[in-house]
C-alpha cells in the first residue's frame, strides 16, 4: 500500500443510510476520521451507534451513501466490486467477533483460504499457513476443525486467516466480544504484538473499556459522529 | 483445482442428504440408460437402415400379397438397381412365447442386397446348395442354442403344406452376424423356392419387396415412379424408404421413443426439483459463510461458481454412477425380454446425451442458489 504523510486510512464526510421500507435510517452523517499508519485503534460506542458499520466501510465491505473512504491512498469507495474484493484479499485482514470460520474446513484449510486467490503453489500456501498459525501459537492444532478448538483457539485461528496474506490493515470487529477474560486477555495481547512487532494497523470496534485500553487511542461513536470523549 | 476441497468439504456438511440426492439422480440416469436400450431395441434397424434401400407393399396392407412377377417390372424402372422379394412366414418354434422373424427369400439376390449381414463363404455355400437349407441371426442362435447342422422344426401358423401338414423343417446351414452393433440379427431365413413349392396356397405370391436404388437421393422419387407403375392394378403398391417402413412397423405398438421421453422427462423434472431444493437448503445454511468468503478476498463470479462446481460434482457423481449402473446392468443382464429384442445395448450417442443431460442438470439445479450466493451483500449477510 502506498503511503500518504503517514496517514493509511482517511475517512472524509461519510453519510451512510440504510432503507427499511419507505424509512431511512442515517447511521453515520458526515463522519471524518484519519488513522495513521502502524496506529492500532479502539472504536467504542453504544450499540447502533454506527462502530460496525464504520468498520465495514473501512473495509471495503460496504460503500459510504456520500463521502470518500481512501486506504493506503486509493479511493476504494469508487472501486468495482471486483476490484474491491482483489483489494481487501490483498490489504485487509478481518476478524470477526463469532470468529465466522467454516466448519467443514480444518484450522489449516481455514487459515489457507485467503491464499487459494493468490497464485502461490499449494506448497508455498502451506508454508504461509504454518507460518501465520505458529504466530497465533497454534502449530500443534492445524488439523483440528473449529468444533474441536475452544473459543480462544478459534478466535486466533481466526487472527492467523485474517494476518496470512500480510495485510497493512486488521479490522477486528469485537474480537473479544464472546470470550471468557482470559481468552480475551490472550487475544489482546496477540493484536499488541501484531501491532508493535509486525507493525500491522488495527482498528478494534468494542464495548469493552478493558479491551480498549490495548489500543493506542480510543474514539467513540454517537447517533453517527465521533468524539474523543465517551458520551454520558 | 485448488477450489476442489472447499467444494468436497461442503458437500461432506450433510452427507445423509447428499447421499440421499445423488442416490435419486443415479436411479434417474439409471433409468434414462435402460429405456434409451429399450428404445433402440424398438427402433433397431432404423438407424442401420439402407438409405438407399426401399421397401414395396401392398398398398392396403403388409399382410395383402403382391405377385412375385412383379419384380422384372420394378427392375426395369429406370434408378432400380436390384429387387429382391420376402414374405413373412409367422411359424411357432416349440411354444408361442419363442418369438422371432421369419421370411423366405431368394437366398443370393438376399444376401447381396443385405452386405450387413455376415456370413462365411462356406455357410453361404450351403445355402445356395441345400434347398432346405436356412440361416439364422447371431442374437436368435444364442437364445435356442442353435448350431450348424441342426434340422429346426417350425409350426406354421399362415402357410400349411401342400400334403395339409404345418410342420415346416430346415436344416440350419449358416449363423450370420451383424456388420454393426446395431444390426438386427434376430432373423430366420429360408429358400423361397423350397417355400413356393411346399406352400398349399398363393404360389407365385410374395410379401414385400427390398429395392436398391442407384442414387439414394432420387429415393422419394423413384418410391413414386414404383407406386404409379402399378396405379390401377388388382396389387396397387405403397412404397417407401426402409428407414420409414422399420420405423411405421414399430409404431404399431405406439411411439415408443415418445412414450419413453415422456417418462425420462417426468422422471428428470423431478430430479431437478430434489437436486434443486438441496442446493437451494445448502446454500441457504451457509449465508454467513458465503458472505466470509466474499470479505476475504472472494468475488461474486468466484462465489457463484463455486455453488455451481458443487452443484454439478453433485449430479455429476450421481449421474456417471447412475449410468454405468445402466451400462452394467445392459451388459451383464443382457435382453430383459430374454431375447425377443433384436439388439438391446446402450449406443455411444445416448452416453454422450447422458453426460450432457447431466451437466445440464447440475447447472440447472445449481444457478438460481449460485445468483442468490452471487448477489449476497457482505454487511448483510454477516449480520445473519
Amino acid at each position: 500500500m502506498s503511503t500518504d504523510n503517514g496517514l493509511l486510512v482517511d475517512v472524509k464526510e461519510v453519510d451512510k443510510l440504510f432503507k427499511r421500507g419507505s424509512e431511512e435510517i442515517h447511521v453515520l452523517g458526515g463522519l471524518n476520521l484519519e488513522i495513521p499508519r502502524g496506529e492500532f485503534l479502539a472504536l467504542m460506542g453504544p450499540s447502533g451507534s454506527g462502530k460496525s458499520t464504520l468498520l465495514n466501510l473501512i473495509g471495503g465491505l460496504d460503500r459510504p451513501s456520500a463521502g470518500t473512504v481512501t486506504v493506503g491512498g486509493e479511493r476504494i469507495d469508487k472501486l468495482s466490486n471486483r476490484r474491491l474484493a482483489s483489494w481487501r484479499s490483498r490489504h485487509v485482514g478481518l476478524v470477526f467477533q463469532f470468529y465466522n470460520l467454516l466448519p467443514v474446513l480444518n484450522a489449516a484449510r481455514n487459515v489457507e483460504l485467503p491464499l487459494l486467490l493468490t497464485h502461490l503453489s499449494a506448497a508455498k500456501r502451506k508454508e504461509h499457513v504454518e507460518t501465520a498459525l505458529s504466530i497465533v501459537g497454534l502449530s500443534h492444532r492445524m488439523k483440528h476443525h473449529p468444533r474441536q478448538l475452544s473459543g480462544g483457539e478459534q478466535q486466533r485461528v481466526g487472527i492467523a486467516r485474517a494476518i496470512v496474506t500480510d495485510p497493512t490493515l486488521l479490522l477486528c470487529d469485537e474480537p473479544t466480544g464472546d470470550l471468557d477474560r482470559k481468552a480475551g486477555d490472550e487475544i489482546l495481547e496477540l493484536l499488541q504484538t501484531l501491532n508493535k512487532e509486525q507493525g500491522k494497523t488495527i482498528v478494534m470496534v468494542t464495548h469493552d473499556p478493558h479491551a480498549a485500553h490495548c489500543a493506542s487511542r480510543t474514539v467513540y461513536l454517537d447517533k453517527g459522529q465521533l468524539s474523543r470523549e465517551p458520551v454520558a | 483445482m485448488k477450489y476442489l476441497h472447499l467444494i468436497l468439504s461442503n458437500l461432506k456438511r450433510k452427507k445423509l442428504r447428499t447421499i440421499l440426492t445423488m442416490l435419486s439422480i443415479m436411479i434417474a440416469f439409471t433409468l434414462f440408460g435402460y429405456l434409451a436400450a429399450v428404445r433402440v431395441a424398438f427402433s433397431a434397424g432404423v438407424d442401420v437402415a439402407g438409405v438407399d434401400r426401399l421397401v414395396v407393399r401392398h398398398k392396403v396392407s403388409i399382410i395383402q400379397f403382391l405377385p412375385e412377377k412383379y419384380r422384372d417390372q420394378i427392375e426395369r424402372i429406370e434408378g432400380v438397381d436390384s429387387a429382391v422379394f420376402a414374405t413373412w412366414f409367422g411359424g411357432i418354434y416349440q411354444k408361442p412365447s419363442n418369438f422371432f422373424g421369419q421370411m423366405p427369400v431368394e437366398p443370393e439376390a438376399f444376401l447381396d442386397m443385405f452386405p450387413e449381414y455376415i456370413l462365411d463363404d462356406d455357410e453361404r455355400e450351403a445355402w445356395l446348395s441345400t434347398r432346405t437349407g436356412a440361416v439364422v441371426g447371431r442374437v436368435t442362435a444364442d437364445r435356442f442354442g442353435f448350431e450348424v447342422g441342426d434340422r429346426i422344426p417350425l409350426q406354421g401358423t399362415v402357410w400349411s403344406k401342400k400334403d395339409g401338414g404345418t410342420t415346416w423343417e430346415f436344416d440350419l446351414v449358416g449363423i450370420y452376424e451383424g456388420a454393426e452393433k446395431g444390426t438386427d440379427t434376430s432373423n430366420f431365413f429360408f429358400r423361397h423356392d423350397y417355400f413356393d413349392e411346399a406352400r398349399s396356397y398363393g404360389e407365385g405370391q410374395i410379401g414385400w419387396y427390398w429395392v436398391r436404388v442407384d442414387d439414394p437421393e432420387r429415393a422419394a422419387e423413384i418410391a413414386g415412379l414404383i407406386d404409379k407403375e402399378f396405379a390401377n392394378s388388382p396389387a396397387e403398391t405403397k412404397a417407401e424408404p426402409e428407414g420409414a417402413f422399420v420405423q411405421g412397423f414399430a409404431n404399431q405398438i405406439g411411439n415408443i421413443a415418445k412414450i419413453l421421453i415422456a417418462i425420462l422427462v417426468a422422471v428428470f423434472f423431478t430430479i431437478l426439483l430434489v437436486a434443486g431444493n438441496t442446493m437451494a437448503q445448502t446454500v441457504r445454511e451457509r449465508i454467513s459463510e458465503l458472505a466470509v468468503l466474499k470479505a476475504v478476498g472472494f468475488t461474486d463470479r468466484s462465489v457463484l461458481g463455486l455453488v455451481l462446481g458443487e452443484s454439478c460434482l453433485l449430479t455429476a457423481v450421481g449421474g456417471l454412477a447412475g449410468l454405468l449402473l445402466a451400462w452394467v446392468l445392459i451388459a451383464v443382464m443382457g435382453d430383459p425380454t430374454s431375447g425377443a429384442f433384436p439388439v438391446f445395448f446402450f449406443r455411444t450417442r445416448d452416453i454422450v446425451i447422458g453426460v450432457a443431460l447431466i451437466l445440464m442438470m447440475g447447472v440447472a439445479a445449481g444457478l438460481l442458489p449460485a445468483l442468490q450466493a452471487q448477489r449476497l451483500r457482505i454487511a448483510d449477510a454477516l449480520r445473519r
